[in-house]
């Protein structure tokens, strides 16, 4: 199967392929693209952004991410969770906004300083 | 009033903090930002995306947070600066005119300037497409302020026109925001976006990305109501027999980026036709003496961590040149010249032997090859490549060795040659 990796900006095009229960991978310039064809064949995640309503801070939005990828068919589910979530000012990069978001056991940080107004 | 400042940097995104706190770190503490926004971070404030940093800090981070290491790094420096404040005019002698709500006309007079003022996106005006003038057409980089910074979507059901970076970037943001994200439009045979985009972006998300497509109407009165797309000849001209309607309120345009050198022109800086920026020597100085340029100003980035690095040497450049170690003798030099497959090459000229990094784009997708930097047609540094694509900006290190013989070199081309 062919893959782009996506862990860097080079996007190194691998091919990832099932041989005795194993994936093989190739044409990884580094071990992280070998990582990514084994996770992108057995169970591949994604690093979710977004933006949520923040009340009383300098700006409408604050933007916010998971603190570590999740399962790519939890996304919907995460983006769910954050449809209707508003958030309160004072806000600082890396805060947790919400715990264990739709049960992926990642949380959803603060990308932004939003400081009160 | 006029006030007297060492260095000012026009520009308060990723170039200008970086700039900034390179020109202060090499000992000028007299440097000041002017920002027309209301905040420091420049573009990296709505890229709200991950895949920043990798290189720089050796991590993965968003927009917002790779623009908050600078704006830490810049408050711990105590750098002054100004938000909300338009530069109007530069002068050759150095002399920056700008405007903000709260001090009115403002004066630098300045030993050194820093030009940071980034790029700006090009919009339907510069691509005639024919058509009423309804609501619903934006440029990508415009929806994605609406969406991260404003909270607001710009329409339900979209098509994009063009595969740059921030077309897919807003292909995968709207959808994840509830539109129905028709297809992604590119009338070249590639798109110039880079591929983990393509993959994390469009195929994660089933978003048709159709090449050698464009579109040829935008219907509607009041608001968008479709778009008649046609596939494209060879010669980028629309196939009538191929034309094809797709209704949609919304087309987002990611057609392309333009520096912003308004600026630059007024005081006559020799331009670069090919990147839209000035021409610059190793230290990114232009052909004025003492101003100088980086980031997306001087030539369109695809990498902000490429960007701070190049703004590290125009920082230096421009503290040097305030401590009076700068290179007058911008006229002279050795021009470097892009031969086969090369599209343009940053810094255009070197002026004193040192070593350092030639960037440069190639004009068409290729296979393997060999880059090939020739001094009066002897070969001097090379570098395998497996393929080279427009959108990804490629980086030759020089050696101070190559470099002194660059210097006395009457031809030096850089070529990026397809191996047979």
């Amino acid at each position: 199967m062919e893959l782009i990796c996506i862990l860097c900006p080079r996007g190194c095009h691998l091919q990832a392929e099932l041989r005795d229960g194993q994936v093989v991978v190739s044409g990884n310039s580094c071990p992280r693209g070998e990582r990514y064809g084994q996770e992108e064949l057995t169970h591949p995640v994604r690093t979710v952004t977004s933006s949520v309503y923040v009340a009383n801070g300098k700006g409408k939005m604050l933007s916010v991410k998971t603190n570590r990828p999740v399962a790519k068919e939890s996304i919907p589910m995460v983006l769910e969770a954050l449809a209707d979530l508003q958030v309160a000012a004072p806000i600082r990069v890396g805060d947790v906004i919400l715990g264990d978001v739709a049960g992926t056991g990642a949380d959803i940080v603060a990308t932004r300083n939003v400081p009160i107004v | 009033m006029i006030r007297n400042i060492d260095t000012v940097i026009i520009g308060g995104g990723p170039a200008g903090l970086a700039a900034a706190c390179a020109c202060y770190d090499a000992g000028v503490r007299d440097v000041y930002i002017l920002e027309r926004d209301e905040n420091l971070g420049g573009i990296l404030q709505q890229c709200i995306h991950n895949g920043f940093g990798l290189q720089w800090f050796k991590e993965e981070l968003t927009g917002p947070e790779y623009a908050q290491r600078f704006i830490d790094e810049v408050e711990k420096r105590s750098i002054p600066y100004m938000v909300n404040t338009m530069v109007l005019e530069i002068t050759p002698d150095k002399k920056v005119y700008c405007v903000n709500p709260d001090e009115g006309v403002c004066i630098f007079q300045c030993k050194s300037i820093v030009l940071a003022m980034g790029c700006r996106e090009r919009v339907r005006g510069n691509l005639k497409i024919p058509g009423m003038r309804p609501a619903g057409v934006y440029s990508a980089g415009l929806a994605q302020r609406l969406v991260n910074l404003e909270g607001a979507m710009p329409g339900k059901e979209v098509v994009i026109l063009g595969s740059g970076d921030i077309g897919l970037i807003m292909a995968r943001r709207m959808k994840w925001e509830g539109a129905d994200v028709k297809m992604v439009c590119e009338i070249m045979p590639y798109s110039s976006g880079l591929a983990r985009n393509i993959q994390q972006c469009l195929r994660d998300n089933g978003i048709p990305l159709k090449l050698n497509t464009t579109v040829v109407a935008i219907h509607g009165k009041q608001r968008v109501e479709g778009v008649t797309i046609a596939k494209v000849d060879e010669n980028r001209k629309p196939i009538p027999e191929t034309q094809e309607y797709v209704p949609c309120d919304t087309l987002l345009l990611s057609v392309g980026l333009l520096p912003e050198n308004e600026l630059s022109r007024g005081i006559n800086i020799q331009m670069d036709p090919v990147t839209g920026g000035p021409k610059v020597d190793e230290n990114r100085q232009t052909s004025v003496p003492g101003i100088f340029a980086c980031g997306n100003v001087l030539h369109v980035h695809d990498i902000v961590d490429f960007v701070s690095k190049e703004s590290v040497i125009a920082g230096k450049g421009a503290a040097a040149y305030c401590q009076n170690r700068g290179t007058e003798a911008v006229s002279g030099g050795v021009s470097l010249n892009p031969g086969e497959n090369v599209r343009y090459i940053v810094p255009q000229k070197l002026v004193q032997a040192e070593a350092c990094s030639l960037y440069f784009r190639v004009g068409s997708p290729l296979g393997a090859g060999r880059i090939i930097l020739r001094a009066d047609g002897e070969e001097l540094a090379a570098k395998r490549f497996i393929r080279a694509v427009p959108g990804e900006m490629e980086e030759l290190p020089i050696s101070l060795e190559v470099a002194e013989k660059l210097m006395s070199a009457k031809d030096v081309v850089l070529s990026a040659e397809v191996s047979r």
